[in-house]
């Protein structure tokens, strides 16, 4: 089967694509709606995305590996992102980075079993004042201890059960 | 005297939702649009141009200088972007804006924009800020549904589009010509200048980039006058600016204080002093791309021009403090893996040297490093700075070099210990 846009999402790129003066502008946004619709940028996604914005396949591949968010494999439901940069380490992000990869009984950029976490060390998020601080998905976490981590996993593992988003 | 803290950019105390628009006009909000609109764009550039208001992204160039390097006779379209690509470690003040206060830097690019004859405005914002996206793309669509954006700018003859473009997890595009690539839909490798954005900017035509901050701090310009700001701050370098403090401190935050206050009370008055009292070991007074001060250095106003007659800089105004009983190699090793993980790898000396250093560091922190590891790595650092493209290169190498030469004989001490004389001693809590 060959991969194609919803109808929603074939819209948003229609409008993408009228606010910058050359169609390359519009790549990174027109990845991330990519990315929304098929979890990940597979090849198969890239292409679409090449043919849909009429732009060479190489183009797109040049960009989609240069930028992280872009991704080119899958995560986890929660992508937890600890920031392990100077700020949060002063306030203790290596306690939490310990307790993330007790608890989910994995490694850093490791994926639990269930396909449930995805652990990964991040750069600073801008939260320094509030470190330290992490996300999940598109949600931040911010002046953490340990044990509130704990809780956060626990709760996120109960509302995969009962079928709840992050 | 006590360090004084403003609300003029800052205002989150009075509980009120600035994001709607109905609250931000009703707090006097696009009044000063009104009123630039009426005073016309020679006079707002004059305005701007007084009033020594410093780049907050940074590198503290001027922005009514830069605004007046724009040609005005180009047949070519003319560009805004903002840079909301905040990311340097240390600093967290343009979320603020992003977060709370979208039309304070709505309102600053309206002025931009109608007063330099730019007709699209796009804003970088950091993808990892995701609620902050929704949040100014709202403000926006606001804007437009009330006359303040789209084909006529509150009824005169402009026509402002805005639009928010998502960066994609890539530190070096908060660096400008970075970020124009990156716009365009390439990977994020800064570009030789000049040609200067001003003149060569997004798609090829003159564009104006500016950090957030700086423009926010527009609208109360043309509000109070250039007068106004000046005083607030010190010569060439006035206003106001919010100045975020991280890490050893008993009330880390952001705050808002004018540019000049003593770096030494904003830690211990505003900020309250160092965590269980310890003595201060470092400090990093603007970002983690300046070089550490250490405790006899820090009686000293917070201007740019200050800062870097101190041997340091001023940055974004994030300060980070580093108590006593503080490995600070373990503190250089999150900063070196930073710049060797976030180089984009087109200059030989910046992608080397960044991950030479990064791994000497960890060697020394390890207990595996020599000797002659100590002087190899201050002449890596030596040989980046000013060999390169961008000012990675440099904002890689300064807080290296500034720790070989304040902090030498705790490296030593890794290299004499064979590890790090630290293990097990507890960071200060909180
Ligand atoms: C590596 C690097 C990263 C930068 N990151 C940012 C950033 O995240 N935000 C920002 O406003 N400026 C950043 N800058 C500075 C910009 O290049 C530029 O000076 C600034 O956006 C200009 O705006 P201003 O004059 O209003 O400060 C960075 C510079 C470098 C070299
Ligand atoms: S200095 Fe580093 S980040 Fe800047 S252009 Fe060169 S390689 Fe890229
Ligand atoms: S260092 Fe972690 S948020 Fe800035």
């Amino acid at each position: 089967m060959t991969l194609a846009f919803s109808p929603a999402a074939e819209q948003r790129i229609d409008d993408l694509v009228k606010r910058y003066p050359d169609r390359q502008g519009a790549l990174i946004p027109v990845l991330y709606v990519a990315q929304r619709e098929f979890g990940y940028l597979t090849s198969e996604a890239l292409a679409l995305v090449a043919r849909r914005l009429d732009l060479p396949e190489t183009k797109v591949l040049t960009t989609a590996t240069f930028y992280t968010m872009l991704r080119k494999r899958p995560v986890g439901r929660y992508h937890l992102q600890i920031c392990h940069n100077v700020a949060c380490y002063l306030r203790g992000s290596d306690e939490l980075v310990a307790v993330a990869k007790k608890k989910l009984g994995i490694g850093m950029g490791e994926t639990t079993p269930d396909k449930l976490f995805t652990l990964e060390g991040v750069e600073c998020l801008a939260a320094c004042g509030t470190a330290p601080a992490l996300q999940v998905n598109e949600d931040y976490h911010e002046d953490m201890t340990p044990e509130q981590l704990e809780r956060l996993i626990d709760e996120l593992r109960a509302a995969s059960r009962s079928g709840g988003g992050a | 005297m006590p360090v004084k803290q403003y609300n003029h950019l800052l205002r989150l105390g009075d509980g009120k939702d600035y994001r709607k628009l109905d609250v931000y006009r009703a707090a006097g909000g696009y009044k000063p649009l009104a009123k630039a609109l009426e005073l016309g764009a020679d006079a707002v550039k004059a305005e701007v141009k007084a009033a020594t208001v410093r780049g907050r992204g940074g590198a503290g160039f001027p922005a009514g200088v830069k605004w007046g390097f724009v040609p005005q006779d180009t047949d070519k379209p003319k560009f805004l972007v903002v840079n909301a690509d905040e990311g340097e470690p240390g600093t967290f003040k343009d979320r603020y804006f992003l977060t709370h206060d979208p039309h304070r830097l709505i309102e600053g690019c309206i002025i931009c924009s109608t007063a330099l004859g730019i007709s699209t405005c796009y804003i970088y914002i950091r993808g990892e800020f995701h609620e902050q996206i929704r949040t100014v793309e709202k403000a926006v669509a606001e804007c437009y549904a009330a006359g303040i954006l789209g084909k006529s700018v509150m009824g005169k003859p402009f026509q402002l589009d805005i639009f928010v473009h998502p960066g994609a997890g890539a530190y070096i595009c908060g660096e400008e010509t970075a970020l124009l690539e990156s716009l365009e839909g390439k990977p994020g490798q800064p570009r030789l200048k000049p040609p200067f954005p001003a003149v060569v900017g997004a798609f090829g035509c003159p564009t104006v980039i500016n950090n957030v901050e700086t423009l926010a701090a527009v609208p109360l310009i043309i509000e109070h006058g250039a007068d106004w700001w000046n005083q607030l701050g010190v010569e060439r370098d006035g206003g106001t600016r919010l100045v975020g403090i991280s890490g050893h401190v008993k009330k880390p935050g952001l705050y808002e204080l004018a540019v000049g206050s003593n770096l030494k009370q904003v830690i211990y008055e505003v900020a309250g002093g160092v965590l269980e009292d310890r003595p201060i070991k470092a400090v990093i007074p603007g970002g983690s791309s300046c070089p550490m001060l250490t405790p006899d250095e820090l009686d000293i106003p917070m201007t740019f021009d200050a800062l870097r007659d101190a041997g340091s800089m001023l940055g974004t105004a994030g300060i980070i403090v580093i108590a006593e009983g503080t490995c600070i190699v373990r503190c250089l090793q999150r900063i070196s893996h930073f710049y060797a993980h976030e180089s984009c790898g087109q200059c030989t000396p910046c992608r080397e040297g960044t991950g030479w250093m990064s791994r000497i560091v960890d060697q020394l922190e390890a207990g595996h490093a020599r000797q002659a590891d100590l002087d190899m790595l201050l002449d890596i650092a030596n040989e980046i700075g000013g060999n390169t493209i961008c000012a990675l290169g440099d904002a890689a190498s300064m807080p290296v070099q500034s720790v070989v030469k304040k902090f030498r004989a705790e490296l030593q001490a890794h290299v004499d210990h064979g590890g790090c004389p630290f293990e097990g001693q507890p960071l200060p809590r909180a």
